[in-house]
């Protein structure tokens, strides 16, 4: 029924080439590997056309790796992946080159000819128009990270890729910017995947929240709640609860997590060792 | 001291307590007494040129050990005047700005090939580690039996001093850009020109400017050096000429000019600095 909602939602906005292809993301049996160990294993995924979901899982569970791959940073060694090439992520970090003023830094990329009222115009969109010839070193971190926002909306996304883009803001910022993604998607309408730790986040946020474990799905939910969300609404603290026992932590009881967590770090550390050696190919391509 | 009081009491055992009346503002009448800084640091240079002058007159100090602040003043003028010292420094800073010119340009070539090449740096960095590690003054004998005792041979060993230094900063500051950048990069669609352009050449610019200030004071170093070995013409011959009639006026003018050039061309790497590394945060100003 959601999935219905989620694609009348792109079709009011986005035209009839949405409805022809009706899933800009699709997975099947996606296979990646670091050596023996399997981080994605036999994944399938489906997001529709203006779907927001959220991925959720603990450290090294895959989740950052199924990203990675989706922005076409990272290789599938098996298996069936589409995804648009009008695509766009935002990190963690803003990742905005130092060297270059916000706008410079929004259009940078961009090959439509697109100049200085194009990226004020995004940046106006995330409430930065004051800020257009800041260099990064002179942003906050919550503007820095707006920057990088306008800079992927301005491609015009049909997937938008957040890799955890709140976790290092401030608790005030992170509130303000989760109205900011939901006007700005509303707006915008790309298909969301969003990474994240915060399981009351997914849940403000997304249509669909997704439980990743040892790479493969071990659970999903739709999240039916109305929106404007709050976590003073009803059925928000079940959902929560729910969530929460799938990662491992029992919140009524408060007991130990059931998830082994010293199981994780080595395979967390074979990841960034792996996500490294990748980037530092980049200089070595001829 | 009568601001500040600090009164221990008994009672306020475990405690600081200061009390401190507000500043008040002296007025005009109290900095007349001030002397400007720059007076102030000027004084202790007059006073020894004042000394040494007395001594000089008087004979404590014989010209030929070191000649008079006057006579070296009024030797200066009457260069200055000739336009003998004009023609000799024009005649240096071509050598040292050829030098300079040839031997940076090699070594930015060398860097960005080795730095943005896994080929290159396979075939280029091992000889360029190897020649880095001769002194470039220990090449005389060899570049004179090579190149004879002419122009080619100064300029060789000024381009052999200053190839390294901006070779070596380069290359480290391409291989250690931020690999999330290059990976924002990439998810921006970038291609590899516009990666180099864009991302690889500003980001390693500090590392360039390091190795330029480097290659300067080395260029001038070896200038020194070659211009005493067979020459008609520089500051270097000027003060090698001057020895063999022992005008002690003339060496100390050379040596003068030697260190205002260092201090201009280093004004001038800092205003190139300012200019383009203006995003930096030590630059920014917000």
């Amino acid at each position: 029924m959601a999935v219905d909602l989620a694609i009348d939602r792109s079709n009011g906005a986005s035209g009839a080439d949405t409805s022809r292809n009706p899933a800009p993301v699709q997975l099947r049996n996606v296979v990646r590997q670091f050596g023996e160990q399997r981080v994605i294993d036999e994944l399938d995924l489906d997001i529709a056309p203006a779907e927001f979901v959220a991925l959720l899982g603990a450290s090294g569970s895959g989740k950052t790796t199924l990203l990675r791959m989706l922005a076409g940073l990272d290789s599938i060694d098996s298996g069936q992946l589409r995804v648009p090439l009008a695509r766009a992520a935002v990190f963690q970090e803003p990742r905005l080159m130092p060297w270059k003023s916000a706008w410079r830094n929004v259009v940078l990329g961009l090959r439509n000819g697109a100049g200085k009222r194009h990226a004020e115009q995004a940046l106006t969109e995330v409430g930065l128009a004051h800020r257009v010839t800041a260099f990064p070193a002179t942003l906050s971190g919550g503007e820095a990270q707006r920057v990088a926002l306008a800079r992927a909306l301005v491609r015009e996304p049909k997937l938008l890729l957040l890799d955890e883009p709140f976790a290092a803001l401030d608790a005030l910022t992170r509130i303000r910017m989760h109205q900011l993604i939901i006007d700005l998607w509303r707006k915008h309408t790309p298909a969301v995947l969003l990474v994240t730790h915060d399981v009351d986040e997914a849940i403000l946020l997304a249509d669909r929240v997704i439980v990743l474990a040892d790479g493969k799905i071990a659970d999903e939910l739709r999240i039916e709640l109305p929106r404007q969300r709050s976590t003073a609404q009803p059925g928000f603290q079940a959902i929560r609860t729910r969530l929460l026992r799938l990662l491992g932590v029992d919140a009524t009881a408060g007991h130990a997590p059931q998830v082994p967590l010293d199981a994780e770090p080595a395979h967390a550390a074979a990841e960034q060792r792996r996500r490294f050696a990748r980037t530092s190919r980049v200089f070595t391509t001829e | 001291m009568t601001e500040t009081t600090l009164e221990p009491l008994a009672a306020d055992a475990g405690f600081l307590t200061v009390n401190k009346r507000p500043t008040v503002q002296k007025d005009s009448a109290d900095n007349r007494w001030h002397i400007p800084a720059f007076v102030l640091r000027l004084l202790s240079p007059i006073a020894l040129l004042l000394l040494w002058e007395l001594a000089s007159q008087a004979g404590w100090i014989p010209s030929r050990v070191i000649a008079a602040p006057s006579q070296i003043g009024g030797t200066l003028w009457a260069m200055i005047v000739s336009g003998e010292l004009g023609k000799h420094l024009w005649v240096s800073l071509h050598r040292a700005l050829l030098g300079l010119g040839i031997g940076v340009t090699i070594g930015v070539v060398a860097a960005l090939v080795t730095g943005l090449s896994k080929r290159g740096e396979l075939i280029l960095d091992s000889p360029m580690q190897m020649l880095r590690t001769i002194p470039s003054l220990a090449l005389v004998p060899l570049f004179i039996l090579w190149f004879g005792i002419g122009e080619f041979t100064k300029i060789a060993l000024i381009v052999t001093g200053t190839t390294f230094p901006v070779y070596l900063n380069l290359f480290s500051g391409i291989r250690n850009i931020d690999p999330k950048l290059i990976e924002a990069a990439n998810t921006l669609g970038l291609n590899r020109r516009e990666l180099i352009w864009h991302v690889i050449l500003p980001g390693s610019l500090p590392s360039f400017f390091v190795g330029l200030r480097y290659s300067l004071g080395i260029s001038w170093l070896a200038l020194v050096f070659v211009e005493q070995i067979n020459t008609t013409a520089g500051i270097g011959f000027l003060a090698s000429d001057a020895r063999d009639f022992m005008r002690t006026d003339v060496i100390v003018i050379c040596l003068l000019i030697y260190s205002v050039l260092g201090l201009v061309i280093d004004g001038i790497i800092r205003t190139l600095e300012r200019y383009a590394l203006a995003w930096r945060p030590t630059f920014v100003r917000t």
